[in-house]
């Protein structure tokens, strides 16, 4: 159906990154596999974000809003590291 | 007020009242990341905290099962982003068919984690006084990976429930409920991107 | 219609009883609220009352230890989550903040609704829990004391807890929404009353704080159902992780408290000194700065708890930069008064009050940011008596405040102005003479949460039980007077104060549609005409 052709190649996207991090377990372990597998996890969420659920089209208010919560939980991260990273070192 | 004026301003307030819901759930989705977030920085403090641990339960997880289950959803949200486009063009059999696929793909989602928390129990994996082993930092992995993959799978419930509600406000006689289905749309891609991060968390590490 | 009954309005618009549980009008709502946290309040008080009495003797002749302990449980999680922070935003806000932006109601009414009942389920299950014997471990509930070891209810508490703060963060996405989305024509982000500020600035914290304070107690929650847990000790766990993520919400809370009075007491500085507010935009920056730096504080509740060094370090400097902007509304507020003609109406007395006990609570707060003071009083009065000059003396007096500035708007009617004025001092009186005691019997080192003390604290805590007593007599005449003008008071009309804001525009009290046209705003807030 001509109306859900661009829908199918966000899809086919979406799926092709899940491939990318599936056959990533294929190479033997290493430290850069976090760092890729979470890369491209927010590879898939921007992608889901902006053309599924639309924010490509709504600017303004409505991305501010979206990126509010995990802008916030990034604060609360940091902060909290901030403790567990250093424990052991100033004292 | 002739009728043609009087049908703008009702249009013109439809937008208007899309726009306010659309920014209500958006919040409703932020305190949601919020929620979820607590966990995920519990993970990632006690990944940093015991690395190998988290490694060795991550290899436990059943990496085909989850990988398949990553699939299922990303599906499931084409075919909500399909349904959203069919209401917004007042197609009510294509949306009607593409919910169907949406609750059914959830419903498989749900199958799969129950096999995966069967075998979990079966292999005296569960927290607890039952745990196999030693209790260690092992077991925290697996409380973190009941409770995230629990309170996903409770959220997929209510998603599941919402679907179901939008086909019976689909059914004839009534307008396409297009606004609600723009909602729940919005709660269900949010539920699958949580598990777009969960899958990384519990089912990569150490392969 | 007679000259000595308001018009019905709202009030009358629905007739019946039954009618009140099903109303989406945020008036309405605004008064089921009121009902509830009013009930609540004297279920917190009376705990105080039974534990200032108890404080009476050194040895704790009264009640024992672990009934001791459930009843500052008790007061800690009522007042807290079922007073405090419902107060201005729920009874207040609800009220006001439609008719102050010159909308019918708020942007989603049935939620609103819903956030009462979510709000009274969470009350009816802690209720339950005081019933069948409460719990022991300080609102707080820190592991492993809450997951493990605690005899209490502690499950039927935190469950409370966790269903009414789903009610904040809904009350708080309403509010956003409604005020991104339903303000008047020509009322612009800087005409707004600083009222409307301090409730979005406050609803942004409802919302992105809350579900911390939610995912932190389900996690206990496990931990204790289940004997599974991410803070046990004994299969790695870390019960700090439970303390930040619990602070990262608490600490945000209290700011919740206060902000929305300080909201408050704009609007009755401005009114009772006819003047501009001094610094408006300021003041509003101030109140975004404050709710956005509160969140980056929390760690100043764990100086001593052992997180790192380090992270006390920052923390500590983080708390000292949040007192800026509060520091810049005092004197804000301060200027403001500078060639008003100042009326001591019952509002101003509270607005006053709050200023002076508001700039103490503030000022012992530096002292505890500050690392090296904070590990000699934590866990003393000194923290008991910082909290309470905040909360008491300045939230629950702007609280008290501004129900007596909307009392006419929300009643139609006068309340009696010398009793209240009366109230206003006794309550001033009472709570200096309860709480200031306490300052001393901290920093001489008398700990916090204890049924028994050492004799030489005995004279001040005698001191501290008897300004109990004038305080809560302070507190009882207004739940005589207010209800009793409601029926006899005199008729107020639309605007007895003679203030701005919209809410002024229409009758007391108002019809269920607030505005009979949608107002149109073309000035800027607080026009008042300037000084000669």
């Amino acid at each position: 159906m001509k109306a859900s052709r661009d829908l199918l190649l966000v899809l086919a996207a979406l799926l092709a990154l899940l491939a990318l991090s599936a056959a990533s377990t294929l190479l033997p372990p290493a430290p850069w596999k976090t760092a890729a597998g979470l890369a491209i996890a927010m590879m898939k969420l921007a992608v889901i974000a902006l053309y599924f659920m639309r924010l490509r089209e709504h600017r303004g208010l409505t991305r501010v809003f979206a990126a509010a919560g995990l802008f916030w939980l990034g604060l609360l991260a940091v902060l909290v590291l901030s403790d567990y990273l250093t424990r052991g070192r100033l004292h | 007020m002739t009728s043609s004026s009087a049908s703008a301003t009702s249009s013109a307030r439809e937008a208007e009242q899309s726009v306010t819901n659309r920014l209500g759930l958006w919040v409703f989705l932020a305190t949601e990341v919020l929620f979820f977030g607590g966990m995920f920085v519990a993970y990632v403090i006690y990944r940093h905290t015991y690395p190998e641990a988290f490694r060795a339960g991550a290899r436990l997880m059943e990496f085909g099962l989850g990988t398949t289950n990553t699939a299922v959803l990303l599906v499931s949200s084409f075919f909500m982003a399909l349904g959203d486009r069919a209401a917004r063009a007042g197609d009510r059999r294509q949306l009607r068919r593409c919910l169907l696929c949406v609750a059914t793909l959830g419903v498989v989602f749900l199958g799969i984690k129950a096999v995966e928390y069967h075998s979990k129990f079966a292999d005296h994996l569960v927290p607890g006084p039952d745990f196999s082993g030693t209790r260690g930092p092992l077991e925290i992995f697996m409380t973190l990976y009941f409770a995230m993959t629990g309170l996903h799978a409770l959220h997929m419930l209510f998603g599941l429930g919402a679907i179901s509600w939008l086909l019976w406000r689909n059914a004839g006689g009534r307008p396409v409920p297009v606004e609600p289905v723009a909602m729940v749309g919005l709660y269900w891609h949010f539920v699958d991107c949580v598990w777009i991060f969960l899958y990384p968390l519990f089912y990569l590490p150490g392969r | 219609m007679s000259a000595d009954a308001p018009p019905p309005g709202y009030l009358a618009a629905e007739p019946g009883i039954l009618a009140w549980f099903r109303t989406l009008d945020h008036k309405r709502i605004g008064l089921l609220y009121l009902f509830s946290i009013t009930g609540f309040f004297m279920i917190g008080a009376a705990a105080a009352a039974c534990m200032r009495v108890a404080l009476l003797s050194p040895q704790g002749n009264l009640i024992v230890s672990d009934t001791y302990n459930r009843l500052f449980t008790l007061h800690g999680v009522v007042m807290i989550w079922f007073f405090l922070i419902p107060a201005v935003p729920n009874v207040l806000g609800n009220f006001v903040l439609p008719l102050a932006i010159g909308a019918r109601d708020v942007a989603f009414p049935r939620l609103n609704l819903a956030s009462w009942y979510i709000f009274m389920a969470g009350g009816a299950l802690v209720l339950y829990a005081i019933a069948a014997g409460g719990v022991d471990t300080g609102w707080t509930f820190y592991t492993p004391y809450s997951s493990t070891y605690s005899n209490g209810h502690v499950m039927a508490m935190a469950a409370g807890v966790f269903i009414a703060g789903f009610s904040s963060i809904f009350t708080g996405l309403n509010f956003i929404v409604t005020i991104h989305r339903l303000r008047a024509p020509g009322l612009t982000w800087f005409r707004l009353p600083l009222f409307v500020w301090s409730l979005y600035a406050t609803s942004i914290i409802l919302v992105l704080a809350t579900p911390i304070l939610a995912i932190t107690l389900f996690l206990m929650a496990l931990e204790r159902g289940l004997g599974v847990g991410v803070f046990d000790p004994k299969i790695g766990g870390d019960p700090l992780l439970f303390q930040h993520l619990f602070w990262f919400y608490s600490h945000p809370a209290v700011y919740v408290m206060i902000l929305p009075g300080m909201g408050v007491v704009s609007e009755l500085f401005a009114c009772f000194a006819r003047r501009r507010i001094f610094g408006y935009r300021v003041m509003a920056c101030a109140l975004l700065a404050i709710a956005a730096l509160g969140f980056l504080v929390w760690g100043h509740h764990m100086f001593v708890s052992s997180q790192s060094l380090y992270a006390g370090l920052v923390f500590s400097l983080l708390s000292f930069l949040v007192s800026v902007p509060s520091a810049v509304k005092v004197f804000n507020w301060t200027a403001t008064l500078h060639r008003g003609s100042i009326r001591l109406d019952t509002p101003m007395l509270y607005a006053l009050g709050f200023v002076a006990l508001f700039t103490i609570g503030g000022l012992t707060g530096l002292f505890l940011a500050s690392l090296a003071v904070d590990v000699h009083v934590h866990g003393t009065y000194f923290i008991v008596a910082h909290f309470h000059y905040v909360m008491v003396g300045g939230m629950v007096m702007a609280y008290l405040g501004g129900i007596h500035y909307w009392w006419p708007k929300i009643s139609g009617r006068l309340y009696p102005e010398w009793i209240a004025r009366s109230s206003a001092v006794i309550i001033f009186l009472g709570f200096n003479l309860t709480f200031f005691p306490q300052f001393v019997l901290g920093y001489l080192g008398m700990p916090r949460r204890y049924a028994i003390y050492p004799p030489e604290f005995h004279t001040l805590n005698v001191c501290s039980t008897a300004g109990a007593a004038v305080l809560g007599l302070g507190y009882l005449l207004p739940l005589i007077y207010l209800p009793w003008s409601f029926f006899r008071g005199a008729p107020a009309g639309p605007n007895p104060w003679d203030a701005t804001g919209l809410e002024w525009r229409t009758a007391s009290p108002p019809p269920p549609h607030n505005f009979e046209e949608t107002p149109v705003v073309t000035a800027e807030p607080y026009d008042y005409p300037p000084p000669p």
